[in-house]
């Protein structure tokens, strides 16, 4: 599309107008146009019969005069202006004066047929309009362009159109209470006047609504909701439409699009086919521009051809009824009139629904700042317009199918559930900017995903065959409900009998309504019962649909009650079953709110192992602290309920039940401080409460899984360095070497490798890591692994080889360079950036680097300072640095990449401290090649250097401080640097307690002073106190610079004066 | 002469009872409050029935503390109480009752609930005694035709699930295997065990009987 949907501010009246008017695009300069489309045609319209109307229905309104005029370029020919009007050759002004004697109207002319002209008041407005006759069409339309934001003229910017609430009614109402007398007058006429403009905006806006409604884009629940009405309507009799329509894949992506990921990029939501009842099968691809035939499945490739084969249409019955005439006429024939009320009590609902959740989620993204909630407000409200126009378009069929089938409760519930859920996604969907992304990654440490909360409800079909469980637990269920005790417990034990981990005994337990009654009985008080009804729930629980279920009907409630209960064998099912059922986030936050995690947590309170024989009440006790466990390891998942656990004391008691010598319940144990090392405070409590030790004494067992939690744990609290010795301290590290060896269980390998990874970030670990030869087996690791095991492997190497150079060449050795620079081609950022430090830590040594550079590993890292992420960036561009620095020939070689040198220079432009210091450290290399720096000198570097310096970041100063040195040293550079500012801030760079920032200052300082312009900068900022100082330090290269400098300045002095004597 | 074979025999009894009590899961001190209630309630008995509980006291016992209302099983309990059936509660058989009753264990408790089952003591609950058993603990549908179809279901249910030797009916140690397997069975057919919260309540107020002076106390 050439042209865009634009919102922008158009036209006083308000918001929702505004939004509304269609401009051509205004980013490639120059003011925005009104697109030549149907709505705006209408509004402009709509605008010119009010504004003629308005004189004779608001006398007193018109006279107001405008607080700056209206003012456009016109056609209009001064000969066109009637009486009233003093008119001279090239200009027109009105005889109607304001109290200033300022004409209202005054015309100029500019050039042949082009005048400017001003108008102050609505009563010239409308004549204006009159005059123009035919064009009035143009003229109100350059007038609306010229002037987007109209009341702002009229009223002043106090009043211009805001985005969010609007004030300015109110803001003039105490304007006009304040003040008095004639002026007074004046403003309550202004107020009508607003009044009455913020009426017409409403009615503009409702009539264009129906326009924009129209042309709002498809989302995948559209289209799911479209092809499942028409798939009730499908087969052979008479009452279809179609012979056959489906999905071509029954894979959902997260976002609810069915199209591969390449053909979403494009905004294809599904591939569809549809057989009609006449003609052949039909490759329909779904857009979110809106539905068309494609090519479909070529030939015998047996690959689908995406490309678009005739029109696209608004959706999918559109698009069926121009190719099935067939389907046209039975569509056509079903068509019933709108129930008025019927409609409305839909999309009430769905409003309810909408807000409520929006509350809600506010509630629960409390981080996520005001602008965007707004922003996604405004697109649901756009969304929520395109959706009632969809349904608009659809309903009276839904409601014919309505009337066919026999209006059941049960089936209702059925869609009103489903909408439900519909509504929910798509909100979910919407909140999902990528900054939240971001948000929801990092504050849920979870290592599964929340995807379980999306997964399709598969209800059984009611006349699919059922299997014979289904009637057998429907009939138990029946005694459940209408039995006393005693037959309830028989039902119970029975149900027990059947194989409640299948899927169909679960779910037929759900649909039979079994869960409501078995979560009843847990509301009894009836132990025995109670018990019965858990041993079940904890099965089924298994399930993830279940699980849903058990949170809707209020279960989770019920059962954080439980866990106060005094029989303990009813506290461990209650906290098995939470356990489960706690897999997602709803569900966690209802048990955190009933303040689940309190109770869950005084579970584990049972007395130290050891401390007394085992009797059977105490193995109950610790049995109540496993389940306990395992119900804070399923809640531990979100941050705030590790802070719940936190706040009610849970981690002593954890660091308590580590000391067990069972892996039952070592497991859950260590599951959830691993998931919880996720916090700051948690790695600092491992580390104090002494539970490192017991982590690295468990990873000798022999279970794998406690082993990878224990891993994982480790992993996670080895970012703080008293927490690496401790491991070492503790003997830890062999058992993480060991673990390497066991390459099949990749979660394990995963957790170990990362926790070597991360304790390599300690110098004394790497030489314990050497002498056991872990580097051999790391290499050994870089083909054919998974990714979570190859960011961990990759990230260890660059770790090794970065704090102890003979690592490097034991890479090399063992031939791990060519796997490093493979895997520069991946896509996995967090990969990316652990390789870019790997190549660039082996760069460091020659021999390495000659390999890479056979490799063409440079070219590689080159071209990922084109990635999105600046984090690779940034290590792209600290790799490259020892890359030049080790290259033979490296000025050849950096020239050799196309269009390198503009990318690496253009990357000065990022906003990242971290990209811009890595960006400055390989320009400064760059520079050293003479050819080069001419180079990049043509690309600009020199002021966007300049415009840097006057950054506080030690690192970044270090660096660009090295950088300017560097581009000294061609042509007029340095004349360049003074021109641009940038050696005043310098000068203050030495007042940094940096040294390494003293010492690249000085150099570029040095450099600098060889203009006398500079020197005389210098001068004036202080330098010489400074350098005098730095010039008895112990670094000699900073003694040197520092005394340069100050030579190059007094000599600029002694000749000054020397000039002056020989003048005299 | 009369007073004093009475006494003998008085003091033969204690001396068994004393026997008796050191086998139960009692202490001392709670046996001695046991007994003190025992006393207490039958203070206002008539001579004939001194020292003994009739079935509309033990009834009475059970309604008011143990929340029992299903009259058939408290009669059942009357008969495993009583031993020596003569209709009536002795002292011993109170305390040896209440023994397995409150605390039995396990194993005491099954062999207990069984007796109470088997209504007519052959060593077999019988498809018929279950029938019995569970016939009142379904509410009856109005609109259903046999009323009684969905006991006897119940009654295809537990024979399926308990009778492991298939035989049709459930002998001691297909009860005990059950159980064994399902804890929840233990109660299977009828509420024949009191509530735990209930059973330390019950023993927790027999401290507070107001001290009966017999000679029991000497006992001790």
């Amino acid at each position: 599309m050439a042209t865009r949907m634009r919102f922008r501010k158009w036209y006083t009246m308000g918001q929702t107008l505004t939004r509304a008017a269609q401009w051509t695009s205004v980013s490639e300069g120059g003011r925005g146009r009104l697109e030549f489309s149907p709505v705006n045609e209408a509004l402009i319209n709509s605008t010119i019969k009010y504004v003629e109307g308005f004189s004779s229905k608001h006398p007193a309104e018109t006279a107001i005069v405008f607080k700056s005029p209206l003012q456009w370029k016109t056609t209009l020919e001064p000969s066109t202006f009637g009486s009233g009007y003093e008119i001279s050759d090239d200009s027109v002004t009105s005889k109607a004066k304001d109290k200033n004697d300022q004409p209202l109207l005054t015309l100029r002319k500019l050039g042949e047929l082009n005048y400017d002209i001003k108008v102050y008041c609505f009563n010239q407005l409308s004549n204006v309009l009159k005059i123009a006759g035919d064009m009035k069409m143009r003229e109100a339309r350059s007038i609306l362009e010229a002037n987007p934001d109209p009341t702002a003229k009229m009223l002043g910017d106090g009043f211009a159109t805001i985005e969010g609430e609007d004030n300015s009614t109110l803001r003039l109402l105490e304007q006009t209470k304040k003040e008095s007398g004639d002026e007074g007058d004046e403003l309550e006429s202004k107020l009508r006047l607003l009044l009455l403009i913020q009426q017409f905006d409403m009615q503009l806006m409702n009539q264009s609504l129906k326009h924009i409604s129209q042309e709002v884009r498809l989302t995948p629940q559209q289209i799911n909701s479209e092809v499942a009405l028409l798939k009730r309507y499908c087969g052979a009799d008479s009452g279809s439409v179609l012979e056959k329509i489906s999905f071509t894949t029954d894979y959902v992506f997260d976002n609810g699009c069915r199209a591969p990921p390449w053909r979403q990029v494009h905004g294809d939501i599904c591939c569809l086919n549809i057989l009609p009842l006449d003609g052949e099968e039909l490759s329909v691809t779904a857009n979110t521009a809106g539905v068309y035939i494609n090519k479909g499945i070529e030939g015998e490739s047996n690959d689908q051809s995406y490309e678009r084969v005739g029109d696209i249409y608004k959706d999918l019955v559109a698009l069926l009824k121009t190719k099935s005439p067939k389907f046209a006429e039975i569509i056509e024939s079903k068509e019933f009139e709108l129930k008025e009320d019927q409609k409305e009590e839909h999309f009430e609902a769905s409003d309810d629904e909408i807000d409520g959740d929006m509350t809600e989620r506010g509630f629960e993204e409390k981080k996520e700042d005001k602008k965007t909630e707004k922003i996604s407000k405004q697109t649901t409200k756009r969304k929520k317009c395109a959706t009632v126009a969809r349904t608009n378009a659809t309903l009276n069929w839904k409601n014919e199918e309505m009337n066919r089938q026999s209006r059941e409760k049960k089936d209702k519930d059925k869609k009103e559930r489903s909408e439900k859920r519909l509504s929910r996604q798509t909100i979910d969907r919407k909140q999902k900017t990528p900054a939240l992304l971001e948000d929801e990654f990092y504050s849920d440490s979870s290592s599964e995903s929340e995807e379980e909360e999306d997964t399709p409800d598969r209800r059984q079909e009611q006349n699919s065959d059922l299997p014979s469980e289904y009637w057998q637990i429907q009939k138990l269920v029946k005694y459940l409900k209408g039995g006393n005790q005693t037959a309830t417990i028989i039902a119970l034990c029975a149900m027990r009998d059947f194989n409640l981990g299948q899927e169909t005994c679960q779910l037929a337990i759900r649909d039979v309504g079994g869960l409501e009654v078995l979560i009843n009985l847990l509301e009894t008080g009836e132990i025995k019962c109670m018990i019965g009804s858990l041993k079940i729930l904890k099965e089924i629980s298994k399930n993830t649909q279940i699980r849903k279920a058990i949170a809707d009907l209020g279960g989770l409630q019920t059962m954080v009650d439980i866990l106060k209960s005094s029989s303990k064998d009813l506290k461990c099912l209650a906290a098995e079953t939470i356990a489960n059922v706690a897999k997602f986030r709803r569900a966690r936050r209802t048990v955190r709110q009933h303040g689940g995690i309190k109770k869950l947590v005084s579970l584990l309170d049972c007395a130290p192992l050891g401390s007394m024989p085992m009797t059977d009440e105490f193995e109950k006790d610790v049995e109540v602290a496993r389940c306990g466990a395992l119900a804070l390891w399923s809640c531990s998942k979100s941050t705030r309920n590790k802070l719940a656990i936190r706040k009610a004391g849970g981690i002593p008691l954890l660091a308590r039940l580590l000391k067990s010598p069972h892996e039952d319940m070592l497991i859950p144990v260590v599951g959830s401080l691993q998931e919880c090392a996720s916090e700051a405070s948690y790695r600092l409590a491992i580390r104090t409460e002494g539970m490192i030790e017991d982590l690295v004494k468990n990873l000798n067992t022999e279970n794998q899984e406690l082993q990878m939690h224990c891993a994982s744990a480790i992993f996670k609290c080895a970012e703080e360095k008293e927490t690496r010795d401790l491991v070492r301290f503790y003997g830890g590290l062999d058992p993480l070497v060991v673990l390497l060896n066991n390459s099949d269980n990749k979660e394990l390998l995963a957790a170990a490798t990362g926790a070597i990874w991360k304790c390599a970030m300690s110098s004394e670990n790497v030489e314990r890591f050497q002498e056991l030869k872990a580097i051999e087996m790391l290499v050994a690791l870089l083909n054919d692994q998974p990714e979570e095991v190859l960011v961990n492997v990759v990230g260890a190497l660059g770790e090794c080889a970065a704090q102890e150079p003979s690592n490097r060449s034991v890479i090399r050795k063992t031939n791990g360079i060519p796997s490093l620079v493979n895997l520069l081609t991946g896509t996995n950022q967090a990969l990316l950036v652990n390789v870019t430090k790997a190549v660039g830590a082996c760069a460091t040594e020659q021999d390495n680097m000659g390999i890479i550079d056979r490799l063409d590993g440079v070219r590689l890292l080159w071209s990922l300072l084109k990635n999105q992420n600046p984090e690779v960036q940034a290590s792209a561009a600290w790799a490259i640095c020892p890359c030049i620095e080790n290259a033979k020939d490296a000025g050849e070689m950096v020239r050799s990449f196309v269009g390198g040198l503009e990318l690496i220079v253009s990357l000065l432009k990022s906003d990242n401290k971290e990209v811009l210091a890595s960006v400055c450290a390989a320009i400064a290399n760059i520079a050293k090649d003479e050819e080069n720096l001419a180079v990049i000198t043509d690309h600009g570097v020199v002021p966007m250097l300049a415009k840097l310096a006057s950054t506080t970041d030690d690192r970044l100063r270090q660096h660009l401080a090295d950088a300017i040195a560097r581009c000294c040293m061609w042509g007029n550079n340095r004349v360049a640097f003074g021109e641009n500012g940038a050696v005043a801030p310098l000068v203050r760079y030495l007042k940094s307690p940096d040294s390494t920032v003293h010492r690249a200052t000085a150099d570029a300082l040095f450099q600098l002073s060889r203009d006398p312009d500079n020197c005389i900068t210098m001068h004036e900022s202080g330098v010489v106190k400074l350098l005098v100082g730095m010039v008895g330090s112990d670094d000699q290269e900073l003694q040197v610079a520092a005394a340069g400098c100050i030579r190059n300045i007094r000599r600029l002095a002694l000749a000054n004066e020397k000039a002056r004597y020989s003048k005299t | 002469m009369i007073s004093v074979r009475h006494r003998q025999q008085v003091q033969q009894q204690d001396a068994e009872l004393l026997l008796r009590m050191k086998q139960t899961h009692f202490s001392e001190d709670e046996c001695k409050a046991l007994v003190n209630k025992f006393k207490f309630m039958t203070k206002d008995n008539k001579v004939a029935r001194q020292d003994k509980l009739d079935r509309s006291q033990f009834h009475e016992v059970l309604q008011s503390t143990f929340k029992m209302t299903d009259d058939m099983i408290m009669d059942r309990l009357m008969r495993a109480f009583d031993k020596d059936s003569d209709s009536c509660v002795n002292l011993s058989e109170w305390i040896i009752g209440l023994s397995v009753f409150l605390r039995g264990s396990e194993e005491e408790q099954v062999k207990f609930c069984f007796e109470v089952y088997d209504l007519n003591g052959d060593g077999f609950i019988s498809k018929e005694e279950m029938f019995h058993l569970l016939k009142n603990s379904l509410v009856k549908q109005p609109n259903e035709e046999d009323p009684d179809e969905g006991v006897r279901e119940l009654v295809d249910i537990s024979i399926k699930k308990m009778d492991i030797d298939r035989d049709g009916r459930i002998s001691l140690q297909d009860f005990q295997a059950a159980v064994k397997e399902e804890s929840l069975l233990l109660e299977a057919f009828g509420q024949c065990l009191p509530a735990p919260e209930l059973a330390i309540a019950f023993v927790e107020k027999a401290f507070s009987v107001p001290d009966h002076r017999g000679r029991y106390n000497q006992l001790y």
